[in-house]
């Protein structure tokens, strides 16, 4: 599959995977993944890949060697058993594979499918040394979708009630993944939801085409059958102070899991023009309100011709991707670096440019241009270099002089990244935080600055990933479930 | 959860109705507003909190039927619930003991003005409330205005009840009488709130707008509702509703009010549309 060949590539660009010096006799090829055709899935929201067969995912799985020493665990943030998982979808034994991912992960049917796998489990996996990787990413898929297919969710076992109450702020990947375990604990925990919907950006910002909801759903039912209750249109901070939660509701342990949601602009002129959205407000239009559905549900999105997404991340790629589908005629991809220096998801970026999204790449705009009326008429970009690199090792990207031209576009979407979002922090001055806004949290036990009050996900890392962000969470339950078994109740 | 309790039509287009929500009317101030969807394919629009009690557990919300969703709110009727009700959002008005205090309602902004210049008089101050409407039918809330104002001056553009012109009119005539004005507090249209502004700039007189940007999840995660005060981009769910007027670009927010004025006109029509269908689906069967 091409995508494989993108993944494949790039890897080998890092320098990380040395390529294979003879060939050896032809081996079982990665297995490709079904997926929907480009050009037809390009205008609707349906799921782009379509998973494997019971059959295919047996052959993929045959392709791990067992290795005695598993490099593909120490590659994974939540360390999951994955010789053993992918032994067990060997075997045919689908439902064992799905016990044993879950052990570890909550939420392996959608990490399988968001999680950056070839900078982790697939990155060092040692098959891919000389050829490709196991496809570890969608044997994991394989093997949730699968139990969410086939059989009953079963609970787990639930320690006896301790008489402690948790709260948790945030239903992102961070606080569903604390609630549930404090819940398996056998602790009385309730989530405090700012929106109207459980899921945080797996339901707001990545999109059905990428995760499909149902799957965010499902996966926030089985953390309820835990016991665990939700409270939605609850905005920590104005609703209820972090006071209010321990003197007024009686909460022993408190869990901040808000995620870095604050969109950021680029400052050049032009950017409050009609037409002009910052990629959280036109993903959360598109997803959580499902303008793409408009008329049917009432919130509007802008009907555009010609987009252009500025930014080079999963989150610009989504944007872009879900212009397309919304109808636009042409969206554009204006990133300041090179390919190479791109932020998303191989995967993501294969996908876009198979769906027809054009890439500009060293190219960096400078001013919108509006019409009389106030809209969006064009935009200013001027090319770039790459010079010496900068601070995070990336080669830094230079204006060239004098190459600044027009393009034509009605819509601009600015994707260029999230900060933290400051409604809690401001309102919680006890709360220490560095200068970008984040929450300071110890790396061993998420503990913040105030007593019994813990952080993890987005609002400490920045932002970062699904999969880190759960992995914060679970290093946060362990710290708050001692926490709270130390106090006298 | 958020049932209607009253429902009152204040006049034409304009409806007040009172929520059940204990939690809001416990924690709101003055000058704060809540986000609403009212079911499952709603959008989210902002509602500024006119009133509350914590006693009962209510807020009141009065608003106009300007399209899709505040005509189906104000279909909605008494036992009703609305899906989804977040707030308090926005900052709370800055209320303190400052001495004479004018508030300037147009249209449905005397809705919003209300809380504030009843939270002024709370504190000591005196409060000269201006309020002002297109004509006398379309006046809201005068006898509530009259009750929280030391003085309460009415207009209406066509003279039909009042003094005859704009609340611009009589606010000029209030600084002329030399009556010393320490803030004034406008709420209305954009451009009420603009020439608000424009004419309390010439005597220098502080004047703080709420500015009604269109918004989404009203928590500063999208930034659909900037705008631009000083120079500056803010974003008006978390740093406001109320600004500096003197320092807020009025016409940048008229134009980003219109954005979606073409699908808000589709919306409308189907909704009625609706509305009609099942009216003669109703008496059909009759
Ligand atoms: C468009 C997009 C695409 C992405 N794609 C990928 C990908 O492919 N792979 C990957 O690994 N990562 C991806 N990420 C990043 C990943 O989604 C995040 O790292 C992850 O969701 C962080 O989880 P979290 O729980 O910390 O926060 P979030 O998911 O941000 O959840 C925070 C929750 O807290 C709520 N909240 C905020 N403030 C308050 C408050 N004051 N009171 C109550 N609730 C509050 C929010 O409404 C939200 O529901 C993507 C991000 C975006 C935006
Ligand atoms: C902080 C704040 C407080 C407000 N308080 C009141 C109030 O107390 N009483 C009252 O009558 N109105 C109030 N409004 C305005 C009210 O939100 C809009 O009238 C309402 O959203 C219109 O929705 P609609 O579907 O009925 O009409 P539409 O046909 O959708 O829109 C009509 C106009 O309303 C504005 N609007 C549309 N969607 C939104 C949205 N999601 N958010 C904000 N504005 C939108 C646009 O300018 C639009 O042109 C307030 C607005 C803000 C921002
Ligand atoms: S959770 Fe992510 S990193 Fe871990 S095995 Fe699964 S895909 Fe790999
Ligand atoms: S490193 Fe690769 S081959 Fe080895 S156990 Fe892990 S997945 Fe299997
Ligand atoms: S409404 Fe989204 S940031 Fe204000």
């Amino acid at each position: 599959m091409p995508g494989d060949k993108v993944v494949n590539s790039k890897t080998a660009q890092k320098g990380k995977a040395p390529k294979a010096l003879k060939p050896k006799k032809p081996k079982i090829p990665r297995q490709p993944m079904p997926e929907q055709d480009p050009l037809e899935r390009a205008r609707n929201f349906n799921e782009v890949p379509f998973g494997y067969s019971n059959e295919t995912a047996m052959i993929e799985a045959s392709r791990c060697i067992q290795c005695k020493k598993p490099y593909c665990i120490d590659g994974c943030p939540v360390e999951i058993n994955i010789p053993a998982f992918i032994r067990a979808i060997k075997d045919g034994e689908f439902a064992k594979a799905a016990g044993i991912l879950k052990k570890d992960n909550a939420l392996p049917a959608i990490c399988g499918r968001v999680c950056p796998q070839e900078d982790q489990c697939e990155k060092v996996c040692v098959v891919g040394i000389k050829g490709e990787p196991v496809a570890i990413g969608r044997l994991e898929r394989f093997a949730a979708d699968w139990e969410r297919e086939n059989m009953e969710i079963i609970v787990p076992e639930i320690a006896p009630p301790t008489g402690r109450k948790a709260a948790i702020i945030g239903a992102g990947p961070a606080g569903l993944t604390v609630a549930g375990e404090l819940a398996r604990l056998g602790h009385d925990v309730t989530i405090f939801e700012a929106l109207h919907k459980p899921g945080g950006v797996l339901i707001y910002g990545i999109p059905e085409f990428r995760l499909p909801k149902s799957i965010v759903m499902a996966e926030v039912d089985y953390v309820k059958k835990l016991g665990v209750k939700i409270v939605y249109n609850a905005i920590i901070g104005k609703y209820l102070t972090i006071d209010e939660l321990f003197k007024e509701e009686g909460f022993h342990s408190i869990f901040i899991g808000v995620g870095a949601g604050l969109p950021y602009f680029m400052n050049i002129p032009g950017e409050n023009l009609n037409g002009v959205y910052s990629a959280n407000e036109y993903l959360t239009r598109s997803n959580l309100m499902k303008a793409y559905d408009f008329p049917n549900y009432d919130t509007p999105i802008m009907r555009s011709r010609k987009v252009a997404v500025i930014g080079g991340g999963n989150v610009a790629m989504d944007a872009a991707r879900t212009a397309l589908r919304l109808g636009a005629e042409e969206v554009t991809i204006v990133y300041r670096r090179s390919l190479k220096e791109m932020p998303a998801r191989d995967e993501e970026i294969h996908h876009a440019k198979e769906e027809g999204i054009i890439f500009k790449l060293l190219n960096n705009p400078t001013r919108i241009n509006g019409d009389d009326n106030g809209w969006v008429r064009s935009m200013t970009v001027i090319k770039m270099e790459l010079g010496e690199p900068d601070a995070s090792g990336r080669r830094r990207p230079v204006p060239i002089e004098g190459s600044e031209y027009e393009m034509e576009v009605d819509t601009v979407i600015v994707s260029i990244g999230n900060g933290a979002n400051p409604l809690l922090t401001r309102m919680t001055p006890e709360l220490k935080t560095n200068k970008w806004g984040n929450i300071i949290a110890d790396e061993k036990t998420c503990a913040t600055s105030m007593k019994g009050v813990y952080a993890g996900g987005d609002i400490v890392l920045g932002a970062a990933t699904v999969i880190l962000a759960m992995g914060a969470g679970k290093v946060a339950s362990r710290a708050m479930h001692e926490y709270m078994m130390s106090l006298d109740v | 959860m958020n049932r209607i309790v009253e429902k009152t039509i204040l006049s034409e287009g304009v409806k007040e109705i009172i929520v059940h929500s204990p939690h809001i009317a416990r924690k709101r101030k003055a000058g704060q507003f809540i986000i609403l969807r009212i079911d499952e394919y709603g959008e989210r629009i902002p509602l500024t909190i006119a009133d509350s009690d914590p006693e009962t557990g209510t807020i009141t919300l009065i608003f106009q039927e300007v399209g899709k969703t505040t005509y189906a709110l104000g279909d909605l009727e008494v036992g009703d619930e609305i899906l989804d009700v977040v707030g308090p959002l926005g900052k709370p008005t800055h209320v303190a003991k400052i001495g004479t205090v004018v508030c300037v309602g147009g249209g449905i902004g005397v809705a919003p003005v209300y809380p504030i210049a009843k939270a002024m008089k709370e504190a000591g101050n005196k409060v000269i409330s201006i309020i002002g409407s297109r004509n006398r039918d379309l006046l809201i809330m005068e006898e509530m205005m009259s009750a929280v104002s030391d003085r309460l001056i009415v207009t209406t553009d066509d003279g039909s009840y009042g003094l005859h012109g704009f609340v611009t009119d009589a606010l000029e005539n209030l600084i002329e009488e030399g009556e010393g004005l320490d803030l004034c507090v406008a709420i209305g249209p954009v451009v009420m709130m603009r020439a608000v502004s424009n004419l309390t700039r010439e005597y220098d007189i502080k004047t703080v707008v709420s500015l009604n940007s269109i918004m989404v999840d009203g928590t500063g995660m999208c930034g659909g509702c900037r705008v631009t005060v000083g120079g500056d981009t803010h974003f008006v769910c978390v740093d406001g509703p109320e600004f500096d007027g003197h320092q807020v670009n009025f016409d940048e927010l008229m134009l980003r009010q219109k954005i979606y004025l073409k699908q808000e006109k589709e919306a409308m029509e189907r909704y009625h549309k609706c509305k009609l269908d099942k009216i003669a689906e109703r008496e059909g069967v009759r």
